[in-house]
C-alpha cells in the first residue's frame, strides 16, 4: 500500500527544498541579533538593532513608511474584499449569464499580466490624466491587484456552500438581505477572512507597482527598505526584515487556522448528519 | 494560486439573478479603469514620440519599436541592420526564466509528491512550511539571499572555514546569482499547484501498474506524470511568467552583465535618461510573450479536459 507512494530520494529533495527556502531567512534572523555594528563579524547576542529600528536615526523614516504600508494595506484589503465578495455572489449564485466568462477573465487579469507591465501601465495612466502620484494612486493600484487574491478563497468557500440553506431561509419568509446576512455571510466568513488576509499581505508585500506610482517623497516599507539596501545591507535592515517576517508568519498562521476551522463549519456538519 | 482555465459552474440561483449588474459593477469599474484602460493607454504610448525628462509628445511614430529591433549605426546613417542589444536581453531573460522553471520543477515535483503522500495529520504541517516563504515579502527574501551569498557572507565564510575553497566564490553580480534568486523566489509557486494535482491522484493507478510489473520509475513516467500534468504545467507557468519580468532578483543580485527585461523597462522610467515610449514598447513585447505562454497553457488545459 505504502510502496507505490514511496520514491527514494524524494525526502532528501524535500529537505533540500526547505533548506533553500529557509536558510537565507534564518541567517538574516540570526544576524539581526548581532551586537556588532559590522554585518560580517559576530559581536554577541544583542537587541540593539531592534532598538535602533524604533529609536535610531532612521526611525522616523521607517516609522512613517510602516504607517503608510499598514494603512494602505488595511484600506486596500478591505475594499478589495468587499468588491470580491460581491463579484463572487454574482459569479456563483446567479446562475449562468452573458458576460460571465468575460467577468472571470477580468477578475483574473491582474494575476496574468506581469507586475512590471502593470506598474508601467498604471504610471502612464495616472500621469496622462494628470493625477499627482502619491498615497491615493498607490491605494487605487493596490485595490486593483488585490481583487483576485481576495476573490480566490471567497469563491472557493462559496462553491462549497450549497444554495439549499438560503433557499430554506427564503422559504421561511426571510428577505434576500436577511438570508444573506444571517445565513450565507456567516457560512462564507472563513473565505472572506482568508481573502482579506491574503489581500492584506499582498498589498504589504508589493514593491514594483508601488515603486512606479509612489512619486517623490512618498515611501512604503518595501520601497524604504529597497532605497536603504541600495547603499548596502545594514544591521537595522535585518532587524526590520525579521520583524516583517514575523508579521507574515503570524498572518499565514491565522489564515491556516481559519481554514482548518472552516472544515468543521456547520455546512459540512449538517450535510453529514 | 489561480491558474486561468476552468470556470466553476454556477450554483443554482438563490435570488441574486436580478443583482448581477450591481454586484459585478465594482469589479468591472475598478479593474476596467485601473488596469485594462492603463494597458490600452500603454499600447498607445509605445507609438508616441519621446520627450526628454520623461513623458511623451503626442506624435505617432514607430520609433520605439524601431529602436528595439533596428540599428542604423552610431550616427543613424548606415544601412538598417538588426539591433541585437535588446533581443539579447530578452533572450537572457527567457533562458534564465526557463532554467529557473526547470530547476524549480526538479526540486518542486519530488517535494510536492512527498508532502502529498504524508499521512493526513502531518501533511498540513509540511504544507504550512512551504506556504510561509510563499507569503514572506519577496524584497526581504531577495535581500536575505544576497546577505547569505555575498563575498564575505556566511556561505563563503563557512565554505572557506571548512577548507572547501581558498577565496570567496564571486557569486553576487553574476548570472548564477540571478538564477539562484529566481529559483529561490518562485520555488513555492511550483510546489503548490503540483501538490494540488498529486493530492487528487488516484494511487490505485500506481498499484495497478506495480501489479503489472512496472518499475517505480516507469510508473512515474508512464502513469503519474501524464495524470498530474495540468498541475505541472500550472506550476511551470507560475514560475516562468514572473521570472521573465522579474525585477528584484536581477536588480539586487545581478550586475550590468546580467541585465533582464524588468530592469530594462524600469530604466526607461527613471530620471532624465528615461524614454517612456520605448519602455512602453518593451512592456508591450513582454506582455505579448506572456500572453503567448498563457494561451499555450489554456490550450493544453482544454486538451487535458477533453482527454
Amino acid at each position: 500500500m505504502k510502496g507505490v507512494r514511496h520514491y527514494p530520494g524524494f525526502l532528501a529533495l524535500t529537505i533540500l527544498c526547505l533548506v533553500v527556502l529557509y536558510a537565507p531567512l534564518a541567517v538574516v534572523a540570526v544576524y539581526s541579533f548581532n551586537g556588532s555594528a559590522s554585518i560580517t563579524e559576530w559581536g554577541g547576542f544583542s537587541l540593539r538593532w531592534y532598538a535602533d529600528v524604533f529609536t535610531g536615526p532612521e526611525a522616523a523614516r521607517f516609522g512613517q513608511a510602516a504607517w503608510n504600508s499598514l494603512t494602505l494595506a488595511l484600506m486596500a484589503a478591505t475594499t478589495a474584499t468587499a468588491i470580491a465578495t460581491a463579484a463572487a455572489l454574482a459569479m456563483l449564485r446567479a446562475g449562468p449569464f452573458r458576460g460571465r466568462q468575460a467577468s472571470f477573465a477580468l477578475i483574473n487579469l491582474p494575476l496574468m499580466v506581469p507586475e512590471i507591465v502593470i506598474a508601467v501601465a498604471t504610471l502612464i495612466f495616472f500621469s496622462t490624466i494628470g493625477f499627482t502620484t502619491g498615497y491615493l494612486t498607490i491605494l487605487l493600484a493596490h485595490i486593483t491587484f488585490c481583487i483576485p487574491f481576495a476573490y480566490l478563497p471567497i469563491a472557493a468557500r462559496l462553491e462549497g456552500v450549497e444554495g439549499t440553506y438560503e433557499q430554506a431561509a427564503r422559504d421561511l419568509y426571510a428577505s434576500r438581505a436577511q438570508a444573506f446576512r444571517l445565513i450565507l455571510l456567516p457560512l462564507l466568513m472563513p473565505g472572506v477572512i482568508s481573502g482579506w488576509l491574503l489581500a492584506f499581505i499582498i498589498s504589504l508585500d508589493d514593491f514594483i507597482i508601488t515603486n512606479f506610482v509612489k512619486g517623490a517623497g512618498m515611501e512604503t516599507l518595501p520601497t524604504a527598505i529597497f532605497g536603504s539596501v541600495k547603499q548596502g545591507i545594514k544591521p537595522n535592515i535585518m532587524a526590520i526584515s525579521t520583524l516583517m517576517l514575523l508579521v507574515s508568519v503570524l498572518f499565514v498562521t491565522a489564515a491556516y487556522l481559519v481554514n482548518r476551522k472552516s472544515r468543521q463549519a456547520p455546512a459540512t456538519k449538517w450535510k453529514s448528519s | 494560486m489561480a491558474a486561468p482555465g476552468n470556470i466553476p459552474s454556477p450554483a443554482s440561483d438563490t435570488g441574486y439573478r436580478s443583482l448581477i449588474g450591481p454586484l459585478l459593477l465594482p469589479t468591472w469599474a475598478v479593474i476596467g479603469i485601473f488596469m485594462v484602460l492603463p494597458v490600452l493607454l500603454m499600447a498607445v504610448y509605445s507609438f508616441l514620440t519621446k520627450e526628454f525628462r520623461g513623458g511623451v509628445i503626442w506624435d505617432f511614430t514607430l520609433a520605439a519599436y524601431d529602436q528595439f529591433f533596428v540599428t542604423r549605426g552610431l550616427f543613424g546613417d548606415e544601412p538598417a541592420q538588426i539591433e541585437w542589444t535588446y533581443i539579447a536581453i530578452f533572450w537572457r531573460s527567457i533562458w534564465q526564466a526557463g532554467l529557473a522553471t526547470i530547476l524549480c520543477l526538479l526540486i518542486g515535483f519530488p517535494t510536492a509528491w512527498f508532502i502529498a503522500t504524508r499521512p493526513a495529520q502531518t501533511r498540513g504541517l509540511w504544507l504550512f512550511l512551504i506556504t510561509i516563504p510563499y507569503w514572506v515579502n519577496l524584497l526581504i527574501r531577495t535581500v536575505s539571499l544576497k546577505f547569505l551569498i555575498r563575498d564575505n557572507g556566511p556561505l563563503n565564510e563557512s565554505l572557506m572555514g571548512i577548507g572547501l575553497i581558498d577565496g570567496p566564490l564571486p557569486l553576487v553580480n553574476t548570472n548564477l546569482a540571478v538564477q539562484l534568486g529566481l529559483f529561490y523566489s518562485y520555488l513555492p509557486f511550483m510546489v503548490l499547484p503540483i501538490y494540488a494535482a498529486v493530492e487528487r491522484y488516484n494511487f490505485a493507478l500506481s498499484e495497478a501498474a506495480a501489479d503489472l510489473y512496472a518499475s517505480r520509475w516507469a510508473t512515474l513516467r508512464e502513469i503519474v506524470l501524464p495524470v498530474v500534468k495540468p498541475g505541472i504545467i500550472g506550476g511551470c507557468i507560475l514560475v516562468f511568467v514572473p521570472s521573465l519580468g522579474a525585477f528584484l532578483a536581477p536588480d539586487l543580485l545581478g550586475g550590468a552583465k546580467t541585465f533582464m527585461i524588468g530592469s530594462l523597462i524600469d530604466e526607461q522610467f527613471k530620471g532624465s535618461q528615461g524614454n517612456w515610449p520605448f519602455g512602453a514598447a518593451v512592456a508591450m513585447i513582454l506582455m505579448t510573450l506572456v500572453l503567448i505562454v498563457i494561451l499555450f497553457y489554456a490550450r493544453a488545459q482544454a486538451r487535458g479536459v477533453t482527454r
